[in-house]
């Protein structure tokens, strides 16, 4: 037990990798036991981040579990974990998405080993980025998931997937170009790239001058660096293009983990290093990203409601909800230290984790229709309802949940939100809530071409007659929304773990 | 007396060389088993150095060997290895006992891959010139360095002619030798003027390279001599605007010999021109280094571009090597302790990628006979290591994190973080690029419509010893990348020591 705690960021880290390269020696026809082998393991991280979340002390200061491993010590960087609230939250959403989506592509058929490798290695992609206290183990981690995303989406995809996984690969890579060479700077100058010693350093350094500029040009033009890789990863309009691509012509479970997961990456980078790291700057350029943030709520939500494409909808929708993400960073950043602030940002991250729980459930029944019908455009659709009355009843649940009815999670993030932003944004947060309404638009669009108006014959009969969710849709279906309810209805548990977070952060 | 490993490493090949010539021709397996014999023996004796070096303090020069060859003129065998060559005599055992796995190769239902014709003739030449980088990377001597240099070049002008690609293999082996010897030439006035200098200021004739070191060549030398000195081997090392000859010798070459080519020559120049440009003459580096800095520049991101551009799959590797061996010049360019550590892993880390790329666009051009990347397509299906292989040499390439690229480059941009800013940004664009390029590559050749080569080639998958070839050099790269450890303490040690000159110059 001893061992187990003192090691369990690393075993949660991990144990996906290990399990994937064991997975290698598996035989390739056995598609059964490759399935059921990979839903198992990734329980385990499951079962590993619930323990840590009971065992994780919320009124405790710092960061806890704290590890530290020699990793490149030539560069004073050392693999150097620890969670706090925040990290928390997101490990938590991350271990609990990656089985669910392993168990939603119990569907696929081909080189079904390939696939779950991939996935198995993408959770500790993600998990690293989450975990570290350190600079450059954050760089690595934030670009090492990419690698078997961009496989997911180019080998797994359906029609457009070569274009969009390298615009998914470029877009990203590029834009952390910027981070990359922030990241040097800081190194060079301090000779760590441990967080908690950069977060003194750098702010301590105040005066003075750096290659030729004075420090708080430098600082501008770090800041800038690091806000654009996060985001594009977010992402914040107008560096949101890639995302309708990659979440379109991703297989389910890979958009599933998409927009649940790796979205967060980049709201987590500002809250991790770009609030931290550059307080100043961040108040001075929050009306810059609030403009950013509205914009990408009110364009997201017309985005959506335009599109035909039932799965883009749902993809714009997620640019949509992150922006309530960054408006409530702004907000943070703009009122820091004050109650406004806090509130904000408690929305701010019960909102990634909310965002995470409704949009893997709606691109995992994207999938489900799509894979029956195999059509996406809403026009082809219509009147299910009678047909698969499950189905339906899930998909309206879901929806809510996105659009933000009260007694479902994402009303009580949004709310905050809102409530945060208003008295220090308060225009923003007026046009945004005219976004909100879209939101409402947009969603009842979709749940009328699906559900109701006239049935499309075609799917009522014959060969092509539409079937009901099986048990396994349900049973993934089955922990998203005991958690959309339960946030909906009693927020406090999760958000005393934010908000203590949040008080010690901010 | 310890046992002379580095004697014995050297001169294996050599040795080997001459057993297989004496073999008869027609028994080609028998030729290709001794082969593989001496060069699995070369990989274990590299990996013994290499680890009895890591684990053993990694102090200064070990395995010294002194043996006196013409005293009269200060020339003696002395051979010693430090921080900075072991990793590369390890690099040539592995790309040795890759080289001689891929060269094996096959012949049936009408595909010829590996060496087929005349074998026996072609390990023999391949093994002078392994002996010779060996004594390069491994001598403490100028003379010998450059006696072991002039081995590695030459066998390569025949190898390319012989076994190389029929359309451009004449002119290209022309070029390749040409360029190399003129650009050693003018390194070896360069090293002749310093030993004669070195005895005009201490009265001891020598070649012994510790001794040129402590020979406190005036500054108005350095300035002088360092270009030439630097310049005459960074030609090996691909340098713009001398890089010219390096693309067009690796596509006709053979892909053993390609491999050896970007994966262990072109360190080979790299080596040179910092054990004798920088460390005898650190003044003149200083002077002069933001000239390094400016053309290195211009490999990284000219380079990047070229292979953008290519349509033949072996020109874009060619080009890529232009633009990687730019960093390893960038590194020393910036004479900082990052900058070097970069440059020497990087010189580690792109032999070895290197080597993988050359293989397995061999592997596919003997199967499917055009390196046109438009004709290709589809081949992961067929042969599915050569594809995860190039994917992962691939990432590494692009520098990506968690693989051994990632480890050499992001030092190597520390460093230039300190000398100059700016071409930290604009040497960073190539990252992008490059990732451009191999994922594009990698999905036009490996993935997408099986192509009409596949279909009617009836393209196979390779032998059991290609992947052995693939799945070891796989290793290294992710090994390297995850495990900085093993190597950059190594390669620290290396630069504190040039570190050292810099500051005592």
């Amino acid at each position: 037990m001893d061992f187990l705690n003192a090691h369990l960021l690393s075993l949660i880290l991990f144990f996906p990798t290990l399990a994937a390269l064991v997975m290698l020696f598996l035989p390739s026809k056995r598609v059964g036991l490759l399935r059921w082998y990979a839903f198992l393991v990734s329980l385990v991280p499951l079962a590993l981040s619930i323990l840590l979340w009971f065992q994780f002390d919320p009124s405790r200061e710092g960061f806890q579990f704290e590890e530290r491993y020699i990793w490149y010590a030539a560069l004073h960087s050392s693999l150097h974990l620890g969670v706090d609230g925040l990290s928390l939250t997101m490990v938590l959403l991350t271990t609990l998405l990656t089985p669910l989506a392993i168990l939603a592509s119990f569907s696929i058929t081909d080189r079904v080993k390939a696939y779950m490798i991939l996935f198995l290695l993408l959770e500790t992609g993600m998990l690293g980025v989450f975990l570290a206290l350190d600079l450059l183990i954050f760089f690595v981690f934030w670009e090492v998931g990419l690698v078997p995303m961009y496989f997911l989406i180019n080998q797994w995809g359906s029609a457009n997937r070569d274009y969009a996984s390298l615009k998914f690969m470029i877009y990203t890579m590029g834009g952390s170009l910027g981070l990359l060479l922030s990241i040097q700077l800081l190194g060079v100058l301090f000779q760590t790239y441990d967080l908690p010693e950069l977060y003194k350093a750098w702010n301590a350094l105040t005066e003075g001058t750096l290659l030729g500029m004075s420090v708080s040009t430098v600082k501008t033009i770090a800041f800038w660096a690091f806000v654009i890789a996060f985001a594009i990863k977010v992402p914040v309009w107008p560096f949101h293009t890639w995302l309708p691509d990659a979440h379109t012509e991703a297989p389910t479970a890979g958009s599933m983990i998409l927009a649940g997961v790796l979205l967060k990456l980049g709201a987590y980078g500002f809250l991790r290093l770009v609030l931290p790291l550059y307080p100043l700057e961040a108040r001075m350029y929050a009306g810059a990203l609030a403009l950013l943030a509205t914009a990408a709520i009110v364009f997201g939500a017309f985005g959506s409601y335009a599109q035909n494409d039932f799965k883009r909808l749902v993809a714009y929708s997620s640019v949509n909800h992150m922006g309530f993400v960054v408006l409530g960073i702004a907000a943070a950043a703009l009122a820091a230290g004050t109650a406004d602030a806090r509130i904000a940002l408690n929305g701010a991250i019960l909102q990634m984790f909310n965002h995470g729980l409704s949009a893997a459930g709606m691109f995992f029944l994207v999938g489900v229709i799509y894979e029956r019908t195999h059509t996406r455009n809403l026009n082809e659709l219509g009147g299910l309802f009678p047909l698969v009355p499950v189905y339906g009843g899930i998909l309206i649940f879901t929806s809510m949940a996105s659009l933000g009815l009260p007694g479902l999670n994402g009303f009580v993030s949004e709310f905050l939100v809102v409530r945060g932003a208003y008295p220090v944004l308060t225009s923003y947060t007026a046009i945004s809530m005219l976004g909100l309404l879209f939101t409402g638009a947009y969603i009842l669009k979709a749940i009328r071409q699906v559900l109701h108006g006239p049935l499309n014959e075609h799917w009522a009969h014959g060969e092509h007659r539409l079937t009901e969710m099986t048990p396994r849709e349900i049973v993934v279906m089955a922990p998203l929304m005991a958690l959309i309810l339960l946030i909906g209805v009693w927020p406090s548990w999760i958000l005393k773990v934010i908000n203590e977070a949040v008080m010690r952060l901010f | 007396m310890q046992f002379p490993f580095l004697s014995v490493i050297v001169f294996t090949p050599l040795v080997a060389a001459l057993i297989i010539l004496m073999l008869p021709a027609r028994r080609k397996d028998l030729v290709r088993s001794v082969a593989l014999a001496a060069a699995t023996l070369d990989l274990i004796l590299s990996a013994w150095v290499y680890l009895t070096y890591l684990l053993q303090g990694m102090d200064g020069y070990q395995f010294v060997e002194q043996y006196s060859w013409l005293p009269t003129l200060g020339i003696s065998l002395h051979f010693g290895v430090d921080g900075m060559s072991t990793p590369l005599i390890l690099l040539t055992g592995i790309v040795m006992f890759t080289g001689v796995l891929i060269s094996w190769g096959e012949e049936r239902n009408g595909v010829s891959a590996g060496i087929q014709d005349r074998p026996r003739e072609f390990f023999a030449f391949l093994f002078i010139l392994a002996s010779g980088v060996f004594g390069v990377f491994a001598s403490l001597d100028l003379f010998m360095l450059f006696f072991f240099y002039e081995i590695a070049v030459f066998p390569m002008y025949l190898l390319i002619v012989i076994w190389g690609w029929v359309v451009t293999r004449e002119y290209a082996a022309m070029k390749l030798t040409l360029y190399l010897f003129v650009g050693s030439v003018i390194s070896l006035v360069g090293a002749l003027a310093m030993v004669w200098t070195a005895y005009q200021n201490t009265g001891v004739l020598s070649f012994d390279l510790l001794h040129l070191e402590q020979a406190g060549f005036s500054a108005e030398f350095q300035r002088l001599w360092f270009l030439p000195v630097f310049l005459g081997f960074a030609v090996l090392g691909g340098i713009w605007p001398f890089h010219n000859w390096s693309p067009d010798g690796h596509v006709a070459a053979p892909t053993a010999v390609s491999m050896f080519h970007a994966g262990v020559l072109m360190k080979l120049g790299a080596f040179a021109a910092l054990r004798v440009g920088i460390m005898l003459m650190p003044q003149g580096a200083k002077e002069w280094s933001w000239l390094i800095l400016g053309l290195a520049t211009v490999n990284v991101v000219y380079g990047a571009f070229i292979a953008f551009v290519q349509t033949d799959f072996k020109y874009v590797i060619g080009f890529s090597s232009v633009s990687h061996m730019g960093l390893v010049m960038m590194g020393f360019a910036t004479l900082s302790r990052e900058g070097l550590l970069g440059a020497g892993l990087q010189m580690f880390s792109h032999g070895v990628m290197t080597a993988l790329f050359f293989a397995v666009v061999g592997m596919v051009y003997d199967r499917a006979h055009t390196r046109h990347i438009p004709d290709l397509g589809g081949f992961a299906k067929v042969m599915p290591y050569p594809a995860i292989g190039f994917i992962i040499g691939g990432l590494v390439s692009m520098g990506m994190p968690g693989f051994s690229g990632f480890i050499a480059e992001f030092p190597i941009f520390m460093g230039v973080w300190k000398t100059q800013w700016l071409i930290a940004v604009i040497a960073a664009v190539s990252i992008v690029v490059t990732a451009s390029y191999i994922l594009i590559i990698v999905r036009r050749v490996f993935f997408g419509e099986a192509s009409e080569v596949l279909l009617h080639h009836h393209v196979g998958d390779v032998t059991p010893l290609d992947k052995l070839a693939i799945v070891t050099l796989c290793a290294f790269m992710v090994g390297l990348g995850l495990f900085p450890g093993l190597m950059a303490p190594m390669v620290g040690r290396g630069v504190d020591y040039i570190l050292h000159l810099l500051g005592g110059a």
